[in-house]
């Protein structure tokens, strides 16, 4: 199923782990995981799981300039595809947000921030979640041309 | 589609010099059918239009190794004693919808909720690998376009290639960028194709040909859906678990290989694929392509039909085709100076999504 044609319950289901990156620990062998897991891979029956919230800082892993997207995403164009770590250790793929897309690097420090993800066309869904900004602050101060939603 | 995958299917038939009425089962490869043109229940629309239409026939999905997927079941269908003559087919109808979409119902095949919502696309994700793979091995740009080039070149020989015509490094090199640092050329297209082989046991075969084509092993392995679990991102693990089982099965080894037709979806997926299947050490890849021998005529030439790159990628039926190219170049039947000189093992390695789905398959005369 496309973004772009997704029905409300699909996008009502992620809510509150894409609002708070949500994810899940396993509290026999200590593991994180992003996206959230039913089951610990390593521990499978005999692990345990639970919600945690994660911090929302990390560094970028990888990233790429997407310059042909799907229909949903072409406002955005160019924008940034990244790989991000957590400090918890999960990765997580997002956009990096409020800077140059040619100022990303990996190793670059950043943090989540909440924000528009797409749009359906024709009144459909507004979907919102995180993406990430530097954690330096530049951000805040200046005018970038880049900030997405 | 269902004129592809019945010209594919009736050639098979006469070449194999089978009659329809041999055919005990069918398995067929396609990705989503439904999304590209609206049809389900592909398998069974086939075995119909083929004029078989009591024959079993199940569709095999596991995105773009869908073919590769229907090849191991198929080959299982045969080795169980279950069916003596069965067709692994694939096919995918891919150009009826526009660019974006189709990039839409591509990134179906990578995590939906956790990549693709978030604005991954699959030339991207690729991308993150290729990007990570420069920073932890280095990687020349040049690299990537050679692969390219080479791809283009062995295109133009193949008369069922998507792309005929040859490329330079340059042209490669200043196409447009598609995510960074892929371009235009490190990108496979958005191809219609089908493909066919009829599998049965090799007693059955030979009253039929006196030069069968041996499968000698197939194996599949799967790996986290998305990116996000993998520890190492120049690594398909799949691949490498694949490759494992299919060599010890096979009983040989990786110097015995004179054709390899590899998951050249992305010209950076071509590196990797080498580099997990044994042919060369992890990051030395570039040497191969630095001296050329991944042409017909070097040491290990891979991709002698195009590959995805110019041969095109169907998706579905990918997985076949490469058996297809392989059969032929073991058969000694490869057309315009692009066969292997006395080509006796050939390698397939179609892969799913990122690295999700891998099978490799071994072939022998």
């Amino acid at each position: 199923m496309a973004v772009s044609s997704a029905g409300i319950p699909q996008h009502w289901r992620t809510i509150k782990e894409r609002y708070r990156l949500l994810g899940a620990h396993c509290e026999r062998c200590g593991s994180n995981y992003f996206p959230p897991r039913n089951v610990c891979p390593r521990c499978r029956r005999r692990g345990k799981m639970a919600q945690v919230e994660f911090s929302g800082k990390g560094k970028v892993y990888s990233y790429t300039v997407v310059n042909a997207s799907s229909k949903a995403f072409e406002q955005y164009m160019p924008y940034v595809v990244a790989l991000v770590e957590l400090d918890e250790g999960p990765r997580v793929l997002s956009q990096i947000v409020d800077c140059k897309p040619e100022e990303v690097k990996i190793g670059m420090e950043v943090e989540a921030c909440f924000r528009k993800i797409f749009e359906q066309e024709d009144g459909g869904i507004i979907s919102y979640g995180f993406k990430f900004r530097p954690s330096d602050g530049s951000w805040a101060c200046r005018e970038t041309g880049q900030r997405s939603s | 589609m269902k004129d592809l995958a019945w010209e594919a299917g009736v050639k098979a038939v006469e070449e194999a010099g089978i009659s329809g009425k041999d055919i005990e089962c069918i398995v067929f490869g396609n990705m989503s059918g439904g999304l590209f043109v609206g049809q389900e229940h592909v398998a069974a629309l086939v075995a119909d239009f083929l004029g078989l239409n009591s024959v079993p026939a199940t569709r095999v999905e596991a995105a773009c190794a869908s073919g590769g997927a229907a090849f191991l079941q198929a080959y299982m269908a045969v080795a169980s004693g279950m069916y003596d003559i069965v067709v692994a087919g694939g096919v995918e109808k891919m150009t009826d919808v526009g660019a974006g979409q189709a990039t839409s119902i591509l990134s179906g095949a990578m995590d939906y909720e956790w990549e693709a919502y978030f604005g991954a696309t699959f030339p991207s994700v690729y991308a993150l690998m290729a990007r990570r793979y420069m920073h932890e091995h280095g990687l020349k740009p040049e690299t990537l376009a050679k692969v390219a080039v080479k791809n283009h070149y062995h295109g133009s020989l193949n008369p069922l290639a998507h792309f005929r015509n040859r490329i330079t490094e340059d042209e490669a090199l200043s196409s447009p960028i598609v995510a960074d640092p892929l371009r235009r050329y490190d990108c496979c297209p958005v191809s219609d194709g089908a493909a066919c082989a009829i599998l049965a046991p090799l007693e059955v075969a030979r009253k039929y040909t006196d030069a069968p084509i041996r499968v000698r092993a197939v194996a599949q392995a799967s790996d986290t859906l998305s990116l996000l679990g993998r520890g190492d991102l120049c690594t398909l693990r799949a691949t490498v678990k694949a490759a494992g089982r299919a060599f010890e099965e096979a009983n040989l080894g990786r110097e015995e290989v004179d054709v390899v037709e590899v998951h050249d979806c992305f010209t950076i997926a071509e590196l990797l694929a080498l580099e997990d299947l044994g042919f060369c050490k992890k990051g030395e890849a570039w040497k191969l392509y630095d001296e050329g021998q991944t042409y017909v005529g070097g040491k290990l030439p891979v991709n002698t039909d195009g590959g995805l790159k110019a041969g095109g990628h169907a998706v579905g039926a990918t997985g076949i085709k490469q058996v297809v190219e392989v059969v032929r170049q073991l058969r000694g039947e490869a057309e315009n100076g692009r066969q292997v000189d006395g080509a006796e093992v050939g390698l397939t390695h179609n892969v799913g999504g990122t690295g999700a789905t891998a099978v490799v398959a071994i072939l022998s005369r």
